[in-house]
């Protein structure tokens, strides 16, 4: 098994802005793992003749003109918003930038 | 905490660089939809479910964000990719409603190139580009609650996503090294060298303090002598040209204080104070690989054919070293009165009022006398003064015409300057042409004669000096609006 640490987990987290408590990170490493396990498992399958490749179809260069589209208005923008105000987004706090 | 000085710094320690260079777009749509970009919409009136990073939504890229990512790649002499791809970016910050923003990581659409800067004194210095690539911006945060409106002690903050997805070019430069105690005057000379190209190439109207061009500066020190780099600091979106050259001469300073005292610098993200040219403290940086890089499987490659590449490679306009060259020989300039020109930011505004049809000598002599006084004296660009190179040009039109003299030009521009409207209008407001109605004149000298009998009566017997008084004293009477030369022979032919 890869054997993804707690600390890892503690990293991810950090990242990702959880608090996480101490048994959350051994119970996530190990489904980390698990999920990390069945990913490896694709590349035993793969082999020398298959590209890695981040697109299923074999297409480039699609481009679209730089013509204006009507945008949402702001009410639907909105409209799946926890919170707003004065036609923003509301978000809590924000920690550990700046 | 007390800096060791500049020259203290550099007598120890090597300065060593990199500018990354954030430059929006002037398309009409976001990099990745058909949002409108235009500057000053209410709060997320443009947005749609691709740049909200709605479930379900696929980008499409902007066929003009890839072309004007490309001629930047040619004007900054770079190799354009045969083929590259978008990544994903991911971070949690409510900039960015996708948690991620689209970027290019190991596959950037054009890499090795470099860009000549003039410095000061005419030396050319080669800045090397080590990638150009496309990528988006991210949305407006306000911060509420707190005593400053910064985000330490905000209650919650609130987002706008118009600017979300409107398209960005970084352009990334190799470390720049040699410079020396000059390093803080090439970044600034290489910032705006990179911001005539990209307004040359009508990419970007390039505003630095409208944010449309943005420069994070990265810097570090090592020993004198030595080769390794040392630890950098990353100072983030510095907004001017002064300030690119305030904010590295002061991580200069502040790193060889941090390490002549023994100390260790940390790699972290630094933020430039506009009152007093110092730096603070940001976040610590997180790494590369925290940022997750991974191809964007919702976006296709871009793989710009080279047919294409050459049409575009072959319709570069006139690049600003070049033009350069051509204006300094077409307004028969030598290379010191060019260079201050340069020195003055000047070129634009000399070469738009000759355009608007007045003589080069004249063009020349307004912005780089009244109007770079003025400049200096309030700390603000030549170019943002409140007078049009179109206003300027009517100034010397009427000085042409003798509706004006010197004096009174100097006077119209100022009213121009103090926002009194168009040069006739001040002309006409301040009463301020030139008296040439000769009956006036005339007037004005029988007046100026009869006054000063004594001086009427040496100027008879010769004394032909002595008119100065004369001419003075109508200069007076007409509030300086005669033309003093006319106003001399008149009296004389009274007098003979």
């Amino acid at each position: 098994m890869p054997g993804i640490t707690r600390e890892e987990v503690a990293h991810l987290a950090r990242l990702s802005r959880l608090e996480l408590q101490a048994e959350e990170l051994d119970h996530f490493a190990e489904q980390l793992d698990v999920i990390i396990g069945a990913v490896a498992r694709v590349s035993e399958v793969a082999g020398q003749d298959v590209p890695p490749t981040s697109h299923p179809l074999p297409l480039s260069n699609v481009m679209r003109a730089d013509e204006v589209r009507q945008s949402l208005t702001p009410e639907q923008a909105l409209s799946g918003a926890p919170a707003s105000e004065d036609q923003r987004f509301r978000v809590p706090q924000i920690l550990g930038e700046d | 905490m007390s800096l060791v000085s500049y020259e203290e710094a550099l007598a120890s320690y090597d300065p060593v660089m990199g500018l990354e260079v954030h430059v929006e777009l002037g398309t009409k749509t976001k990099m990745f939809c058909g949002c409108s970009t235009e500057l000053g919409a209410e709060p997320n009136s443009q947005t749609c479910p691709t740049c909200l990073g709605l479930p379900g939504s696929l980008p499409v890229v902007n066929a003009v964000g890839v072309e004007s990512a490309i001629r930047i790649g040619l004007a900054l002499n770079c190799e354009i990719a045969e083929w590259c791809r978008f990544a994903r970016k991911n971070y949690f910050y409510p900039d960015m409603p996708k948690n991620f923003q689209t970027s290019q990581y190991d596959e950037p659409i054009a890499f090795n190139g470099y860009l000549d800067v003039q410095l000061e004194d005419g030396e050319v210095f080669r800045v090397e580009i080590e990638r150009a690539h496309m990528e988006e911006d991210t949305g407006k945060s306000t911060h509420i609650g707190g005593a400053t409106g910064r985000i330490h002690g905000a209650e919650y903050s609130l987002l706008d996503y118009n600017r979300a997805g409107i398209p960005l070019i970084e352009i990334v430069t190799k470390p720049i090294e040699g410079a020396g105690h000059r390093a803080p005057e090439v970044a600034k000379a290489y910032v705006a060298e990179l911001r005539e190209l990209i307004k040359a190439l009508g990419v970007s109207e390039a505003r630095m303090d409208k944010g449309q061009m943005r420069c994070d500066v990265n810097l570090s020190l090592r020993p004198n002598g030595t080769e390794k780099f040392g630890t950098r600091s990353e100072t983030k979106n510095v907004n001017s040209l002064r300030s690119v050259e305030r904010a590295a001469r002061f991580e200069i300073m502040r790193h060889a204080t941090v390490l002549t005292d023994g100390g260790t610098i940390i790699q972290e993200t630094r933020h430039f104070h506009e009152e007093d040219g110092s730096t603070t403290s940001g976040r610590i940086k997180d790494n590369a690989e925290d940022y997750r890089y991974f191809p964007e499987p919702d976006l296709v490659p871009v793989a710009p054919a080279r047919e294409w590449v050459e049409e575009l490679r072959a319709g570069l306009p006139e690049l600003p070293r070049v033009r350069r060259a051509r204006l300094q020989a077409e307004w028969g300039l030598n290379d010191q009165d060019m260079q201050s020109v340069l020195n003055a930011g000047a070129v634009e505004s000399i070469s738009e009022t000759i355009a608007a049809g007045a003589p080069a000598d004249q063009a020349r002599k307004w912005w780089m006398g009244e109007l770079a006084r003025r400049a200096n004296e309030t700390g603000t660009e030549l170019s943002e003064q409140p007078i049009t190179p179109a206003q300027v040009a009517r100034v010397c039109a009427l000085v042409a015409e003798g509706k004006l003299n010197d004096k009174l030009a100097r006077q119209v521009i100022e009213g121009v300057l103090a926002g009194e409207g168009e040069p006739d209008q001040v002309v006409e407001k301040r009463g301020l042409a030139v008296v040439s109605d000769d009956s006036a004149l005339g007037a004005a000298v029988d007046q100026a004669i009869a006054d000063n009998p004594d001086v009427a009566a040496k100027i008879r017997d010769g004394k032909v000096q002595a008119v100065g008084a004369l001419v003075g004293a109508v200069m007076k009477a007409t509030r300086g609006q005669a033309d003093a030369a006319k106003v001399k022979d008149l009296i004389l032919e009274k007098l003979a």
